[in-house]
């Protein structure tokens, strides 16, 4: 391949491996495929929904778990001195509520109907304590329809950068 | 030196590749045009939503390198060609650039939108984990000195690292993740759609274009080391 004297020595070597390598490369997409695709499926779950969070019980109680789910319209009550925000988040369909408390500013894009992510506890009292609030935005891009104006997070943004 | 004839190597010519970067450039002018001046702000997050246009076409495009890099890759280990290891090579240094600008890119939009820079969901977990094997491919290959070795280690690293993009594309669908599912164009405003696949075309344009002249620098390399070989040999510059 360089060299006449190179190339004599090294072109019937290079034949041989080359069943192996493939059956080799083969067996190991395999091995990586079926690791992923078997152990990962049902154990890499961010967050549990209010429902399952409730069926678990006690056992939830007071341990650091992620609770998801969509802000239920009307029970946001926000203290701006306190900084703290209270609201409900519910199931997709609808049940499972559980109140949530959480303390600091929300993230711009939080409002009603909204999919949250809260880090935090669920305590004994039946209030979940969050202590991280993350959104989680569905797939949907719109336009504002007529008369509408779109959010200038940005701006807001800026101003509110200190918090 | 008759086995060897199959595969000369010679220094390769740009021909009409470079008209693939004058398109990227007109794609990409005109997308801004698309992505600024006619596209409407989101309703929720206003002006952010323009990241869309870059954060999911380099996410796009690195499936197109990386799919090269497997099928080089493949090629290398049936063919032995030393070019299906540099097209590999080439396509994979694009497929990093664009997967790290993804990940950067994903990371701007979401500290104003989710509020947080970074989660460890299946997505953006299984994104980095690509990011970071190609990211040794390509240490591997600056690190294997003996050409033949390198080009088998890498065609066996770049396979494994490409599985990744559909584990990557499907980590949505699979798992429960804080990144939401792929929009289609029912869940994105056509002027969006518009926009969004303009954007997609100019960055495969580029691709290309890039694809193109890393390997003709590759290609130009190896033909120098080989010659400059040869004549440390004593052997003949033209075989």
């Amino acid at each position: 391949m360089t060299s006449p004297e190179l190339g004599s020595t090294l072109a019937p070597a290079k034949k041989r491996p080359k069943a192996g390598i493939i059956a080799m490369v083969v067996v190991l997409v395999a091995a990586f495929g079926w690791l992923m695709m078997g152990n990962l499926d049902k154990n890499v779950v961010f967050f549990l929904t209010p429902n399952e969070l409730l069926a678990k019980g006690t056992e939830a109680i007071d341990v650091p778990v992620r609770l998801g789910g969509q802000v239920k319209a009307g029970t946001v009550t926000w203290d701006e001195k306190a900084l703290d925000l209270r609201f409900d988040v519910v199931d997709t369909d609808g049940k499972g509520t559980i109140h949530v408390q959480s303390k600091g500013a929300p993230p711009q894009m939080f409002r009603d109907g909204m999919g949250v992510v809260c880090e935090g506890r669920f305590g004994a009292d039946s209030v979940f304590q969050s202590t991280m609030l993350i959104i989680k935005h569905s797939n949907e891009y719109r336009a504002p329809k007529a008369g509408e104006k779109p959010q200038e997070m940005y701006k807001s943004l800026m101003k509110g950068s200190g918090s | 030196m008759t086995a060897a004839a199959a595969f000369t190597l010679e220094v390769p010519k740009s021909g009409r590749w470079p008209i693939f970067g004058w398109f990227a450039v007109l794609f990409l002018a005109g997308a801004q045009i698309t992505a600024f001046a006619i596209s409407p702000p989101d309703r929720d997050m206003g002006d952010l939503q323009k990241i869309l246009y870059v954060h999911v076409p380099a996410a796009w495009n690195m499936g197109i390198c990386y799919l090269l890099v497997a099928i080089y890759s493949f090629r290398y280990l049936w063919k032995r060609d030393d070019r299906d290891d540099l097209i590999a090579a080439s396509a994979a240094e694009v497929g990093t650039l664009l997967n790290g600008l993804t990940l950067v890119l994903g990371m701007i939009w979401a500290r104003p939108t989710w509020g947080v820079w970074w989660v460890w969901d299946a997505r953006l977990t299984s994104t980095l984990i690509m990011f970071l094997v190609f990211a040794g491919y390509l240490a591997l290959r600056a690190f294997v000195e003996e050409p033949d070795r390198r080009a088998l280690w890498s065609a066996v690293a770049g396979i494994m690292g490409a599985i990744n993009y559909p584990i990557v594309y499907m980590s949505v669908r699979w798992w429960r993740t804080i990144h939401q599912v792929q929009s289609t164009p029912s869940t994105l405003d056509p002027t969006y759609t518009f926009s969004l696949r303009l954007n997609a075309v100019a960055v495969l344009f580029i691709l290309i274009y890039f694809i193109r002249r890393r390997y003709e620098a590759a290609l130009t390399e190896r033909v120098t080391e080989q010659l400059s070989q040869a004549a440390a040999l004593g052997g003949p510059l033209h075989a």
